[in-house]
């Protein structure tokens, strides 16, 4: 014995197969495999089941005869037109939270108390929002204004503007979230440099900062229309109609046509929701549930895409080609 | 901290002080020859010099090498620096040894012209001179170091005092002459090595304190401020 | 609109402070040869008088983040025209002065700063001080380069759009200006509209260079240049230094004990917040005079 420990040098040509490594490495790939199954199953069922339904005449007709025949246009427009309002208001006050979050509002106390009411947000119910956007917007707020301005029942009742608040405040935490990241994510250097050359902080956040968070921001406003295209619960009391036969459009100066956010609306997923549980022959609209279904599915599928899309073209012009 | 680097200066302080060791011995082996008229001991000093050429091209290439790659600063700068002139100087005091050994074979074909006291007593101070230096340089003494450089002086007043005494010998009698001059010669080259352990003397105070005593530039400065 | 130099901007804005004078005003000679001091009080009260060779002063400068001190009570003058280099090991305060002398500072929460820096005889710590014009005057340039994703042309002129200067021509011709002071011109004046990030590194930093000087500062902070570049770039970056002292003052942070001996003039070393040596730069790298100065560039340190 010279006192040193001596660690045996195992031989190096006997390969042993470890079970334990090759049994996870399966699990792990079963793991993968049962979600795409299942949304392979779905997606398969909704074109196998719709696909025959989809026709220009389904896409551009109003519903007919109890809703038994006809399209669906203006449920498509109504989902249109609500996610539409729904991101006027929701993206300057997530931008702007979100600037307020990471520009200004430091580490202290106020920052912690905000990204904790931001992420409680985010896991509460949509039917929660469905109710409040009705105590909130309909009751408190429109009842008031019509109080005030002495309007009658103008604003006080369901309608779009109220349906699209509602929204507004459920997509919330998404924008501020994706916003809060793409913010983070451009270098402290850029703002340093810009600062140093005698930039104010709200130039450098307006000609440095933004401009480089443009696609993080737009991904998040994409994302947050998407998820708000299919919800269903926090219009089902603010605005959305069983059946409306006519479009929410007002003609401004009588020429005009524009979407008018006082009237009441269609939506898709109320739609599919209302056709399922409501109508009074569930079997007969069959193929027009799932056509509707494939529609509401295609329409978010291209808002992801396009979300997809901006992201790596604003990469592209960052200067970074990578694709992640 | 200690560093790798320490250990290659040590190994030129290393090299420097063989270096001293034989320039020194050379000095004693030439002014012992010359002194017990020992034509083997000449012989062997200028036998040995080519030991010391040698040293001075090995010590130069250490000397470059870490100014290369170390490529040193403050202290560690003027160290090397130091170094490199320590080693000509070293070199050159090791050739007027081997000048003086010359002289001495030249002086042993002929009888004593008179006894050897001031030189021997020259040769001793420059002797000390060296050794001082080289230990000034060892110990980091600048004091030691400045006072080696102060007794140039006496040196140059003995080598003054050989040439005048010299001179009336070749006076009373042509045939001194050829005994004289070799005589005076020994006396000059003792005094260029006292030069070159003055040097030394000033390259340590420069390397110890980071400022130059040369050419008594202090006291030039000191008056031109006046 | 008209462009005015940022320098004489700066002045305009102070003029209603007036120049700075310290507590007591120097005594005028008489003429009589009588003076009312004697020479040493005249010698102290003459250094309140602006040494015209002097561009910056700080007075017992102290730096706080929160309650530990990153800077104490450092006092020193920086030459006009003239490089001086900052050097000593991580978290010794040298990169805190440096930000001190723009008030980069500001901008990180929980930062106090007490004495004063004086540029011009002009007290940047002046609660009046119009921090926007200050750092028009005294530009920064970062570690790491950090060009805006931005075509080059946009970068060069983004400092004189964010001073509101809109006229095409103006803009041109400046940034071509400070395209060729930063040594860059000929390598891109053929693709200034592609994006700065096409550039190599060493390229980017001489272009946030140009972006610092299409302001037209007096002086030039810079914090590490260099220090990610490699030998080739740290080189031009180095001779671009040595080409820009004559037009500006520049005042340099280093960690390569070589870089700062081989650019500056002047080098100064810090050590746990305090200001230890400040020197010509030969002396400094020949004959510190401090043990502390001489074991740290000799990296007997630690």
């Amino acid at each position: 014995m010279n006192g040193t420990l001596a660690i045996p040098i195992p031989n190096l040509r006997s390969r042993p197969i470890i079970w334990r490594e090759v049994l996870l490495s399966v699990l792990a790939r079963v793991m993968v495999i049962i979600p795409l199954c299942v949304l392979a199953l779905i997606l398969g069922q909704m074109v196998w089941g719709g696909i025959g339904t989809i026709s220009w005449e389904f896409l551009s007709q109003v519903p007919q005869e109890g809703m038994t025949k006809g399209g669906i246009f203006p449920c498509i427009f109504g989902t249109l037109a609500i996610t539409l309002l729904m991101i006027l208001i929701a993206l300057p006050l997530g931008v702007g939270a979100a600037i307020y979050l990471v520009e200004y509002a430091g580490q202290g106390w106020v920052f912690r108390v905000i990204r904790a009411a931001v992420n409680n947000l985010a896991g509460v119910p949509s039917i929660i929002f469905g109710l409040f956007g009705v105590g909130f917007f309909i009751l408190f707020v429109g009842r008031n204004v019509d109080h005030v301005l002495q309007t009658g029942l103008l604003f006080g009742q369901p309608c779009m503007l109220w349906a699209a608040a509602t929204l507004a405040v459920l997509v919330l935490p998404v924008i501020i979230v994706s916003t809060e990241e793409a913010l983070n994510a451009v270098p402290q250097s850029h703002r340093s440099a810009s600062l140093a050359l005698g930039a104010t902080k709200w130039q450098t956040i307006r000609d440095v900062v933004l401009p480089q968070a443009r696609g993080g921001i737009l991904t998040g406003a994409i994302l947050s229309i998407s998820r708000g295209a299919g919800e269903t619960a926090p219009i089902l009391f603010t605005g959305c109609a069983y059946f409306l036969p006519r479009l929410p459009v007002v003609n401004l100066f009588g020429v005009i046509p524009v979407i008018n956010p006082f009237d009441q609306f269609m939506e898709l997923s109320y739609h599919i929701f209302i056709m399922t549980t409501q109508s009074m022959d569930a079997v007969q609209t069959l193929p027009i549930q799932y056509g509707t279904t494939l529609v509401l599915i295609g329409l978010t599928f291209l808002l992801n895409l396009t979300a997809i899309v901006f992201r790596i073209h604003f990469r592209k012009r960052l200067g970074c080609v990578s694709i992640q | 901290m200690q560093r790798h680097f320490d250990e290659e200066l040590l190994e030129l302080k290393g090299e420097l002080l063989r270096m001293a060791s034989l320039a020194e011995e050379s000095i004693a082996k030439a002014v012992k020859a010359l002194v017990e008229r020992d034509g083997r001991l000449a012989q062997n000093v200028i036998d040995s010099d080519e030991e010391i050429n040698m040293l001075e091209i090995e010590i130069d290439e250490i000397c470059l090498k870490l100014l290369a790659l170390r490529q040193p600063i403050a202290k560690d700068l003027r160290l090397i620096t130091s170094a490199m002139k320590i080693n000509s100087d070293l070199e050159r005091i090791g050739d007027l040894s081997v000048n003086i050994a010359q002289r001495t074979l030249d002086l042993l074909e002929e009888p004593l012209l008179k006894p050897l006291l001031d030189i021997s007593r020259m040769a001793k101070l420059a002797q000390k001179m060296v050794k001082d230096s080289l230990d000034a340089f060892v110990r980091q003494d600048a004091g030691l170091a400045r006072e080696v450089c102060r007794r140039d002086d006496i040196v140059d007043m003995l080598n003054h005092q050989i040439f005048r005494e010299l001179l009336t010998y070749m006076l009373q009698d042509p045939r001194n002459i050829h005994r004289s001059v070799d005589l005076i010669l020994i006396g000059r080259h003792l005094e260029r090595i006292a030069d070159h352990a003055t040097n030394i003397g000033e390259d340590v105070f420069y390397m110890v304190q980071g400022r130059t005593i040369k050419h008594h530039i202090e006291e030039k400065m000191a008056e031109s401020k006046k | 609109m008209e462009y005015v130099k940022p320098a004489v901007l700066f002045k305009r804005s102070m003029v209603a402070l007036g120049p700075y004078q310290e507590e007591e005003k120097p005594v005028e000679n008489d003429m009589t040869g009588k003076s009312q001091l004697d020479l040493t009080e005249l010698k102290k009260r003459s250094e309140n008088f602006q040494n015209p060779f002097v561009k910056i002063k700080a007075r017992n400068l102290s730096v706080y983040y929160g309650q530990t001190a990153a800077l104490s009570n450092v006092s020193m003058e920086i030459r006009k025209q003239a490089v001086t280099a900052l050097i000593g090991p991580s978290g010794c305060g040298k990169s805190t002065f440096l930000r001190t002398l723009n008030r980069m500072n500001d901008t990180i929460p929980g930062t106090r700063v007490t004495g004063k820096v004086f540029i011009d005889n002009i007290n940047i710590y002046d609660p009046d001080i119009n921090v926007v014009a200050l750092r028009r005057m005294v530009g920064m340039v970062f570690q790491k380069s950090n060009p805006f994703p931005k075509s080059i042309v946009d970068n060069a002129a983004y400092g004189l759009r964010l001073h509101g200067i809109r006229d095409r021509d103006v803009l041109e011709e400046k940034v071509e200006e400070s395209l060729r002071k930063a040594a860059l011109w000929d390598e891109v004046k053929d693709r200034l509209h592609s994006s700065a990030l096409e550039l190599s590194g060493g390229q980017q930093q001489r272009l946030c260079i140009a972006r610092a000087l299409a302001v037209d500062p007096e002086i030039l902070l810079m914090d590490e240049p260099a220090s990610a570049l490699d030998p080739i770039s740290t080189a031009k970056i180095e001779e671009l230094i040595h080409a820009l002292k004559k037009d500006y003052t520049i005042v340099i942070v280093t960690h390569n004990m070589q870089q700062a001996a081989r650019v500056s003039d002047y080098t100064a070393f810090f050590l746990l917040g305090e200001m230890v040596e400040y020197d010509h730069t030969q002396k400094i790298f020949e004959v510190p005079k401090d043990k502390r100065t001489e074991d740290y560039i000799t990296g007997r340190f630690g």
